[in-house]
């Protein structure tokens, strides 16, 4: 066994997006010692794509506006799967986590008076998402990393990968992991984790994530027993590039229709008249992804596959003045002028409803001393995730999750990594590196790209019975060619050998996908089962749930909290309860 | 544009991707010591026209046209030429320009002479932390003399309108007046005057008439996006008032004028 | 084949995008400590393709050992900066189309220390942005603040930073004459400025810009203003501003004499 750098801290946060430093600025301000791991650069994590805005019901441009209506519009949005305790939290909290972000010195757009300036997004009631042009999630990350640094209590450890949470008797006790640097392995010993990894859309072919994204959180929680919640749920945006091939699936903001972006098909007919003639093209992105899906499969497609956005009748100079990232991305990436010519755009996966089950006040998982914030944790956001949520979402449950970490952290003394452990977990890292057992070994990047067809084809935004268990034997098979997954080289900022490790990640929680979306046999949010394509009234009770069972993976229906009488009334404040209580 | 399902409209052609223009790929293929040289070269050739005309041209006036080099008009008939005591001024604050700085450092001093290309001095580098090169941080004191100089360009190119109590306007009338303006907007498109205006504010809404402040910073930012341009043109206007007045009072070209 | 698989699998099979031609890529390997050299190889060109994905193309297919930093493939986050034919880019970002006919060289950013192949040492950047005096707010505010969009519109350009440390590799106190500890860089004068500007803002940093800011190394050749992915106008916008400062300070008996009653009865406003 090589000898681990050894670390010791109370709280330990994995991850450094909005989420991860949002926990570990309260986690140090409770007074406890902190260390934030992240797998790339700080500063980098995926909340810098971020767009549209952070929904808070401040009622600066729509006085009527409240936290109730906030709440019945992210219940509503969810289907009622939501965690409804959660959602009560995140509406009244989310008002101060803005406030607090321009106190420590973020910016945002004004109304006249010299209050934060609010945008209309889908399926919010009111105009709700305080936001800055269309870089709100860079502005939200750069904030908290400036306030992370100037309290200079968190040690900020940048490109190290952890492959495995530590269980010591009941609790979490840290992590085992290596410097992505040189390889050099280390152990940090925590008192408490908070998970903040964000979610997983590496798995699929076309996804607005970037490499990042491969759920490495969730595997891990799984591993120690946690339990995932709704993981199912996987939102397609309806708008992502699609050519040229490189830039296949990188977002096109929902913006650009929010500022009046038409949708055609190859016809040239506006199709989603047929779809939803009240909300058109600001249809929810479920509804418009289906559509667009709908009109390619009906011959009706783009020449690469898609339907054309046109945002040209608005001018370019209201163009390029509202909407100047999309200019410059298409501008630059496709070589196409969105004043000039429509834009060719396709579904893109983009977010993961789904995540480690939590306790709505502490954000704790099932396993004692591990905590989940952010998009890795599930609950919140139900079957379906409104614009606008998840940037809020990162920072009511960041804080809180850092705030319960250092509670607990308090109350407990530091555990041991044994040895054995160590020497398992360092041969199971390095095993890519030695002498392949049969022949030349398997490429990662080509069992990567198999696991992400799989899941494209079979898994993706129309799902059967059929597809999913073929989608299912594939990961299974590439489970087993995984076993011998070889690369060369040394263990110096080796990519082949990080993306070993993200295989592994991403094949967990494909599975966990798949074996959920088996389990929910209707069409509800997301979830569009071509043989269960209406709702379930029973399924609507349950949330499914996946376990570690022994050696395998297990899903298991769990009945929600149902909604207390007086939270139900809540619902009929938003403005599109008629139409989604159906 | 179509508003409604039945309203159709044509699916582009597949154009395939935009190139960048003829221009473009010129500019960015240009071996990277053409900028420096053709700065080296025009800066030299303007000092040079400016110290011949300044030592031995003579004194350039052809009413009502003045030369911007003799103005203003004081010890007319001095010891010395009326343009040394008025070509220091504007020299200097083109010396001390934020655009003149960037465009001397790079070609005369090659440091460096282009983007991430080595630099062959080994000297330690002191940049503008050390005599002579901080007093650049004067340049407000410099705008302050051009803004006079300035001054009496203008109150020139008016004269010029009058030629013995009638109007006047002539191709030379245009020509200064076209240099005024040149000058006028590089003098007050300058990064002091930018920064005395509005740019050392913090908060516009808490100091006395802050939003006109605002206003005027932003008209100035505009002139300032285009510094460079200014500081050429001017620099050429200069030049071209000085030929075209000479020409005219040596009588090789006769004034067109009404 | 199911109904859901078919809208997928047809494009893929019929439209990789090849154009048929091949691209040569020299790019540098190497760790520090040993012989580094420059591999060549040979990309088939997709169309749009950018230098980044010929790197992922490599890595996939030729050399699964090339280290390359990158994250969000969208210009979005700054990762992938490196070197192309010279010039300081974001990978993700420059078109092989717009580049020349012939070998296309990718090295990494000169001026950090190497860690291998095109990935290097950024930390430094990091210990600088931590020494900077942070956000400070006016005592005494009422919150919510009342903040008028025409106080923060000038800042939005400095929060544009993506922190991708193109300006950095680029500035030649930094590229040529090694002055690390003495200057801070064109990334942090931005940081700065925005810090100034802020109408919320308390702290007095101008001392501090030209001090340990080292303000003056500056020479405004603009190079950091060329490369910057965001076009951030950093030398006139964030640079000089901030010079100008440190000349009231210090270069401006008259202007002082003037100011500095008034500095001190309105807290957070430099002078009028």
């Amino acid at each position: 066994m090589e000898t681990p750098e050894i670390r010791s801290c109370d709280v330990l946060v994995i991850g450094a997006g909005g989420a991860g430093m949002r926990a570990a600025i309260a986690a140090t301000e409770a007074g406890c010692s902190t260390i934030v791991v992240t797998k790339s650069l700080l500063g980098k994590a995926h909340t810098v794509m971020a767009e549209g805005g952070i929904a808070a019901a401040l009622g600066n441009v729509d006085p009527d506006d409240d936290w109730k209506v906030h709440f019945a519009d992210t219940m509503l949005g969810g289907q009622l799967l939501n965690n409804w305790r959660m959602v009560e939290i995140y509406a009244h909290e989310v008002i101060d986590r803005v406030r607090e972000l321009e106190n420590w010195g973020g910016l945002f757009d004004r109304t006249p008076s010299g209050g934060i300036m609010q945008r209309a997004f889908g399926a919010h009631s009111w105009k709700r998402l305080c936001h800055v042009g269309d870089r709100t999630g860079l502005e939200l990350i750069r904030t908290c990393q400036d306030r992370l640094t100037a309290t200079g209590k968190a040690d900020v450890c940048m490109e190290y990968t952890l492959t495995k949470l530590v269980r010591s008797g009941d609790r979490v006790v840290g992590a085992i992991g290596y410097k992505r640097s040189d390889g050099g392995f280390v152990v940090i010993k925590a008192k408490a984790v908070v998970l903040a990894t964000g979610g997983w859309g590496k798995m699929y072919r076309y996804t607005s994530n970037s490499w990042e994204g491969t759920g490495d959180g969730a595997a891990m929680a799984y591993e120690v027993g946690a339990e995932l919640l709704d993981m199912e749920f996987i939102q397609f945006h309806p708008t992502g590039m699609i050519w040229p091939p490189g830039a296949r699936g990188i977002l096109v903001t929902e913006a650009v229709r929010g500022e009046g972006g038409y949708l055609y098909n190859s016809e040239g007919k506006r199709f989603m008249f047929e779809y939803d003639p009240k909300k058109l093209e600001l249809s929810s992105r479920d509804v418009v992804a289906r559509s667009i899906y709908k009109e390619v499969k009906a011959g009706r497609g783009t020449p690469h596959g898609g339907a054309y956005l046109d945002i040209r009748h608005r001018g370019a100079e209201y163009i390029k003045k509202k909407l100047p990232s999309m200019h410059e991305q298409f501008h630059a990436l496709a070589a196409v002028d969105i004043t000039k010519e429509p834009m060719e755009v396709a579904p893109t996966i983009h977010y993961t409803m789904g995540g480690i089950k939590v306790d709505a006040e502490t954000a704790a998982s099932t396993v004692p001393g591990l905590y989940a914030a952010g998009e890795v944790a599930g609950g919140l956001h139900g079957a379906n995730r409104l614009g606008g949520n998840s940037l809020g979402d990162i920072l009511v449950f960041g804080r809180r999750a850092g705030e319960a970490a250092a509670d607990w952290a308090k109350s407990h003394e530091e555990g041991s990594v044994s040895d054995a452990e160590l020497d398992a977990e360092q041969k199971r890292v390095l095993q890519p590196l030695a002498t392949p057992e049969k022949g030349e070994g398997e490429n990662p990047y080509l069992l990567h790209e198999a696991l992400q067809w799989a899941m494209q084809d079979d898994a993706g935004i129309a799902r059967t019975e059929e597809s999913l268990n073929r989608s299912l034997t594939a990961i299974q098979e590439i489970k087993e060619r995984a076993k011998n997954m070889h690369v060369p080289g040394g263990r110096t900022m080796n990519p082949g050998w990080h993306t070993c490790r993200d295989v592994e990640s991403m094949l967990t929680v494909s599975e966990a996908i798949v074996r959920s979306a088996i389990e929910r046999r209707e069409s509800r949010g997301s979830q569009w089962r071509l043989d269960y394509l209406e709702k379930d009234p029973e399924q609507a009770k349950v949330n499914y749930v996946t376990y570690k069972n022994g050696d395998s993976m297990s899903v298991k229906p769990v009945p929600h909290d149902p909604l207390p009488k007086e939270k139900e009334e809540l619902l009929h404040h938003s403005r599109f309860f008629e139409e989604k209580k159906a | 544009m179509a508003q409604d399902a039945t309203t159709k409209w044509t699916p582009p052609e597949h154009t395939g991707l935009a190139k960048e223009s003829a221009f473009q790929r010129l500019r960015r293929r240009a071996p990277w010591w053409l900028l420096p040289l053709t700065v080296v070269t025009v800066l030299s050739a303007f000092i040079v026209y400016g110290m011949w005309t300044a030592f031995f041209g003579g004194k350039v006036y052809s009413a009502p046209y003045l030369s911007p080099f003799y103005s203003p008009q004081i010890w007319w008939n001095g010891p010395v030429t009326p343009a040394l005591w008025v070509l220091p001024f504007p020299l200097l604050f083109r010396a001390t320009c934020y655009y003149y700085r960037k465009a001397y450092y790079r070609s005369f001093f090659w440091d460096p002479p282009a983007c991430a290309v080595g630099e062959a001095r080994k000297k330690p580098y002191k940049g503008e932390t050390r005599f002579p090169l901080f007093l650049s941080n004067l340049h407000r004191y410099a705008m302050y003399l051009a803004v006079i100089v300035l001054i009496f360009l203008w109150i020139d190119a008016v004269a010029a309108f009058d030629l013995n109590g009638h109007f006047y306007f002539g191709l030379g009338t245009a020509i200064m007046v076209i240099n005024c303006i040149f000058l006028s907007a590089y003098t007050f498109g300058c990064h002091s005057v930018r920064h005395l205006v509005g740019g050392c504010v913090d908060c516009y809404s808490r100091v006395r008439g802050g939003a006109k402040r605002y206003e005027g910073w932003k008209f100035i930012t505009r002139l300032n996006e285009h510094h460079a341009m200014w500081a050429w043109l001017s620099l050429f206007s200069v030049v071209a008032t000085d030929v075209y007045i000479r020409l005219v009072m040596t009588g090789i070209i006769i004034d067109p004028h009404f | 084949m199911t109904d859901a698989a078919e809208a997928t699998t047809d494009i893929r099979h019929t439209q990789d995008g090849r154009t048929g031609r091949t691209v040569h890529f020299s790019v540098f390997r190497g760790v520090p400590g040993a012989n580094a050299s420059y591999v060549t190889y040979d990309v088939p060109e997709v169309e749009g393709m950018v230098v980044l994905d010929a790197i992922h193309y490599i890595q996939k297919n030729l050399d699964m050992d090339l280290a390359c930093r990158w994250n969000c493939k969208a210009a979005k986050c700054g990762s992938c900066s490196a070197e192309v034919n010279g010039h300081p880019v974001l990978m993700c970002k420059t078109r092989v189309d717009d580049l020349p006919e012939g070998t296309i060289t990718v090295a990494p950013m000169k001026t950090f220390p190497l860690v291998k192949d095109l990935v290097t040492d950024v930390s430094r950047n990091y210990k600088v942005n931590a020494s900077i005096t942070p956000f400070t707010p006016r005592k005494d505010e009422p919150t919510p603040w009342n903040i008028k969009q025409h106080d923060i519109e000038r800042l939005y350009e400095f929060r544009k930073c993506i922190e991708c440390f193109l300006c950095m590799d680029v500035c030649h106190i930094l590229r040529n004459h090694d002055l690390h500890e003495e200057y801070y860089g064109p990334r942090y004068f931005v940081r700065m400025a925005g810090l100034e500007m802020h109408p919320m803002d308390d702290a007095d940093r101008t001392e501090e810009i030209r001090t340990e800011g080292g303000i003056g190394f500056c020479n405004i050749t603009k190079c950091c203003t060329d490369v910057c992915p965001e076009h951030i106008h950093i030398t006139d916008n964030a640079i000089i501003p901030m010079k100008e400062r440190v000349a009231d300070r210090h270069w401006d008996p008259i202007r002082r004499m003037f100011t500095k009653k008034k500095e001190s009865a309105k807290p957070g406003t430099a002078a009028e």
